[in-house]
């Protein structure tokens, strides 16, 4: 018998009425708080530390962290072990599953294996191409697609089978995640296919970066018309971007993601271009809050992590609240102790 | 051919006509093909399949034919082999990511679909491809589970009545 410490952190919390999961992250959006969440680059090595070094710049102001599944098509750490990893200490990672790199029959194994070490939160991809990664002579698995994965693991949640029709013994208890994006072609049907992903199985959404506000409404009063807003929680991705010359390279070189001329020129007419961009997220996640619909943010800051805290604290999204980390407890109760 | 495979997309609503007719007249004649054997006609089948999917839609023989689903754009042209696209990689002006001399399969299936008379059908969620099919017919997959469908359908009712 393992001996179970009800105090630790690293245990799964109670289920409430109605939720899918143990977890955190959907205790704050079905609590109907405005919730955060950010990208966690994963480590390109083999120590745990790293993981906690990069996830602590985060704390305090994060509800859940998306540990990429080999993000770009580039090889790190996998998402399974980081996930596992933060689990472990209370934090509630979000893990990203790409169809790119497994077949059903690792996936399937891997979100058994994951939701036993607790994780609760998982995000559905099909994946970049293996062409941009550093491994662009690599088999692309792809025998699934977002789609039939969400699909897969929502039966395997709520039928208690495999893809297979194989019964399994304890069923994974998961906030099922996907992704979506509002700005790329055919723009018209975006939101018919946020509706399947949603019929799919997806309970969160989290979206490619928003630059385009208007776009975005448009993206939002169509979800609203097909009545997604009460089905599934919104986030939408927002993110710094360094300067004018790199929100220019994103542009042409980055599939998918659309930046106004609007916004690199201003980013070009500043004289300090990184806190402008920062500057301007920050003008995002405010304008984004205000959209009926919108249930959060997800912020990228790719190689502007120790950004993040100051962006959200701007924003003033979370007001009063701070979000749990490992640790929080101790400090509020001397924060406390202090002032009495 | 990648023009012809355009110009179905752009004659979808005729070419989805045409099949949903083609899958019918399939259908009866299922009596004639179980009298020569599926198992016979399994390669035959599959050529001529072949050749005239080949041309008219680039099709990869995947055995479980979902073009009427997908604006007749053939999924498996996308390079991740997407059954309910578009993804998010889609450049601005509607080419692949992957490949960005090829239209999107998936903006041109969405364009194919609102062409066609069942515009709804993209819109249902397509399930994992069954990877045991690849390269069977599935023309005579068709005929033979409708048929396998008809009498399982047959059978409920007189056990009713």
């Amino acid at each position: 018998m393992i001996a179970v410490d009800d105090n630790h952190p690293g245990n799964p919390l109670l289920k409430k009425e109605g939720h899918l999961s143990h977890g955190r992250f959907e205790r704050v959006l079905r609590a109907g708080h405005f919730a955060v969440t950010a990208e966690l680059a994963p480590p390109d090595s083999a120590l745990a530390t790293d993981v906690f070094d990069r996830a602590s710049v985060f704390d305090g102001f994060v509800d859940g962290m998306n540990a990429t599944d080999g993000s770009g098509a580039h090889c790190h750490m996998s998402s399974v072990a980081m996930c596992a990893i933060l689990t472990k200490v209370g934090y509630s990672p979000i893990m990203q599953i790409s169809c790119r790199d497994k077949n059903r029959i690792a996936i399937q194994g891997d979100v058994l294996g994951a939701a036993a070490m607790g994780v609760s939160n998982m995000l559905c991809l099909s994946g970049d191409g293996v062409q941009v990664g550093d491994h662009p002579e690599a088999k692309p698995v792809f025998d699934l697609d977002s789609m039939s994965l969400l699909e897969t693991i929502r039966v395997m949640r709520d039928k208690s089978t495999f893809l297979s029709g194989r019964k399994i013994t304890s069923a994974p208890q998961v906030f099922l995640g996907a992704a979506s994006n509002p700005t790329a072609p055919p723009i018209h049907y975006r939101p018919d296919r946020l509706a399947k992903k949603i019929a799919a199985g997806a309970d969160f959404v989290q979206t490619q970066y928003i630059y385009d506000i208007a776009q975005f409404k448009s993206f939002m009063a169509k979800s609203r018309d097909l009545g997604l807003i009460e089905k599934c929680f919104i986030l939408p991705g927002v993110g710094p971007l360094a300067s004018a010359r790199t929100a220019n390279w994103i542009r042409t070189n980055v599939p998918g993601i659309d930046i106004p001329d609007a916004i690199i020129d201003r980013l070009a007419g500043a004289e300090n271009q990184k806190l402008e961009g920062q500057k301007i997220c920050i003008e995002l996640i405010q304008q984004l809050r205000e959209i009926k619909g919108v249930s959060g943010v997800h912020i990228m800051a790719y190689r502007q992590e120790e950004a993040v805290a100051d962006i959200i604290q701007q924003s003033g999204v979370l007001g009063d609240r701070k979000p749990w980390y490992p640790g929080c407890e101790v400090q509020e109760k001397e924060v406390q102790e202090k002032t009495a | 051919m990648y023009s012809v495979r355009q110009w179905s997309v752009t004659h979808s609503k005729k070419l989805g006509k045409f099949y949903d007719l083609f899958e019918s007249v399939l259908i009866k004649l299922h009596p004639l093909f179980n009298a020569i054997g599926y198992e016979r006609l399994e390669k035959p089948a599959r050529i001529f399949e072949k050749a005239v999917k080949g041309f008219l839609f680039d099709c990869q023989m995947c055995g479980q034919c979902a073009l009427s689903s997908t604006g007749m754009s053939c999924p498996m042209n996308c390079p991740k082999n997407i059954r309910n696209g578009p993804c998010g990689g889609v450049r601005l002006d509607g080419y692949c990511e992957v490949k960005p001399d090829m239209r999107c399969v998936w903006v041109e299936g969405w364009r194919g679909s609102s062409l066609m008379q069942d515009s709804n059908a993209i819109r249902q969620v397509q399930v994992a491809v069954d990877f045991s099919l690849k390269g069977s017919s599935s023309w005579l997959s068709v005929a033979r589970k409708s048929a396998a469908a008809k009498a399982l359908h047959d059978q409920t009712n007189e056990v009713q009545s």
